[in-house]
């Protein structure tokens, strides 16, 4: 892995979210952020609407809702992940159902070593050195991790985590504007997947005339386009969850959720309503 | 004597003293799902002018952070952070917790236990069901071990292990909790019953104290309005007040 080199980008524009859901295929190894930092919700109902299959999740670093309702619609072979939930709704029950029924494969992972993976991604080497993590039975299922010497010093071992890739890195932004830059704010692990993924799809509330880049305040915010391989609006694409200064995560709906797919029945009945039905999303 | 009071205000009064006064502490993190450990630093912040530092990991608006979600963990490497917490579908008496998987159930996972427990200068644990099922023996995956041997870097380990039965404090020397008090309404002789693991204990078993009518005045008051938005459910159950 890295021995291809990642595109610098002249973002397209597409239609909508199923115009991007077209372009993850099938096998995919999708980067997703957790519930509460700008997930592409609506990307994510149009993969179950075209029925994506035998994707794998990468948790960044954790997985919640979105990953739920994936793994529920059977479009999930596996998931790397340092947890799956959903908050204070409780444990994600498709998620639990499927692992449980052996039907789901998971890479069990520590937070920190997602992003140092990622970050070793990021700076085009092949891995990155992480204190903590010896002696967790975590280490014993991951092949991608191995104990090193610290070159400096004697007796210091570190564990070192092998350089993640995604295929994709999929997200929800606040703004797009002109020159195919996207705006994340905070969410500063938004562009570390974005940096890292051999592709990077976005989602965007609303498009901004100009270039962000040029003015001082946005900046920071700002994920450059040359990562972006392309965006399109989604105007509250990540309801139930939240888009922050826009609108909250959907506590209600969660809880409805969780609710609903503790068995598979009400989980069908909930992707019924609110996934395959398309007009079904509240405006 | 104290007025009537909740569980959940006892084991935040509890988590309280844990933390200790700004002296000893500057920096407490806490994650999701954490009301109780929460509601305990806004209690001693409420009582000692905004200190120690509370980093609230999934706070709704104005979380600490700026680089993202890994920022937390840089903080915790760097050494910045005095006290964190952790619990366990699984706590074993050798202080491993499991947040992974036992007796063919499935948990969420380990979030950032395994860098976690090592890099914080305290750990807290914390699980209000106190039961043989829960506190075993040994678990059967260890998502962050509590000890390490000689030769493995680790800047911190647990502190204390508090359920909604008892508090234990942990001897590092001896790998071993000891018992250092039991909730009203418990008696030594049903915690025993109770815990999977062995654990020492003094001759007379202390109760654990209650909370004050002061602690309980702040906690309903200026707490609460803090806790509500990050943690609505949980605020609203307790004390009837809304995010």
């Amino acid at each position: 892995m890295l021995d291809q080199p990642l595109p610098s980008n002249q973002t397209e524009r597409l239609a909508d979210a199923e115009a991007i859901a077209a372009r993850i295929p099938d096998g995919a190894f999708v980067a997703l952020p957790p519930d509460y930092s700008l997930v592409a919700m609506e990307v994510v109902r149009a993969l179950i609407r075209r029925e994506a299959k035998d994707l794998r999740l990468l948790g960044v670093p954790v997985l919640g809702f979105c990953a739920d309702l994936l793994i529920g619609a059977g479009c999930v072979r596996e998931v790397e992940t340092s947890a799956v939930s959903l908050g204070e709704a409780g444990l994600a029950p498709r998620f639990s159902a499927a692992v449980e029924q052996g039907r789901l494969r998971v890479v069990d992972a520590t937070c920190p070593m997602v992003h140092s993976g990622l970050q070793a991604a990021e700076k085009g080497v092949p891995f990155m050195p992480l204190r903590g993590v010896i002696g967790s039975d975590l280490t014993r299922r991951r092949d991608d991790w191995k104990t090193l010497a610290n070159p400096f010093e004697q007796n210091d071992a570190l564990i070192v985590a092998r350089a993640i890739q995604p295929d994709v890195a999929l997200f929800h932004a606040r703004w797009a504007d002109s020159a195919g830059n996207v705006w994340i704010g905070r969410r500063r692990e938004l562009a570390t997947i974005a940096h890292a993924a051999r592709a990077c799809y976005v989602t965007f509330e609303a498009l901004r005339e100009g270039d962000m880049l040029e003015d001082e305040l946005l900046a920071p915010g700002v994920l450059g386009a040359v990562y972006v391989s392309a965006v399109a609006r989604a105007p509250r694409g990540a309801w139930p969850l939240g888009v922050i200064g826009e609108y909250g995560i959907d506590d209600a709906h969660i809880l409805e959720y969780a609710r609903r797919a503790k068995t598979a029945e009400g989980f069908a009945r909930y992707l019924d309503e609110f996934v395959t039905r398309r007009a079904a999303q509240p405006a | 004597m104290a007025e009537s009071y909740a569980r959940e205000e006892l084991l935040a009064c509890t988590v309280a003293r844990l933390i200790g006064d700004a002296t000893q502490t500057a920096h407490v993190a806490v994650g999701a799902a954490s009301p109780i450990p929460a509601t305990a630093v806004e209690l001693l912040r409420a009582r000692q002018g905004g200190r120690p530092r509370l980093s609230l990991l999934h706070r709704r608006h104005g979380n600490p952070f700026s680089e993202g979600s890994r920022e937390l963990f840089d903080l915790a490497g760097q050494g910045r952070i005095d006290v964190f917490f952790l619990g366990g579908a699984q706590i074993d008496g050798e202080a491993n917790i499991n947040l992974v998987e036992a007796e063919g159930r499935r948990f969420p996972g380990s979030f950032g236990s395994a860098f976690m427990y090592f890099a914080a200068r305290r750990t807290i644990l914390f699980r209000e069901e106190h039961s043989a099922r829960v506190l075993v023996p040994r678990v059967d995956f260890v998502s962050a071990p509590g000890w390490s041997p000689p030769g493995v870097w680790r800047r911190g380990g647990p502190q204390a292990l508090l359920t909604g039965k008892a508090l234990f404090a942990w001897q590092a020397e001896r790998r071993r909790f000891r018992l250092e008090s039991v909730h009203p309404g418990v008696t030594p002789e049903d915690l025993r019953a109770n815990t999977g693991f062995d654990y020492d204990a003094p001759a007379r078993v202390a109760t654990t104290p209650e909370p004050t009518d002061a602690e309980l005045a702040l906690l309903r008051g200026p707490v609460a309005r803090e806790i509500a938005p990050n943690y609505p459910a949980f605020a609203a159950r307790l004390w009837r007040i809304a995010a």
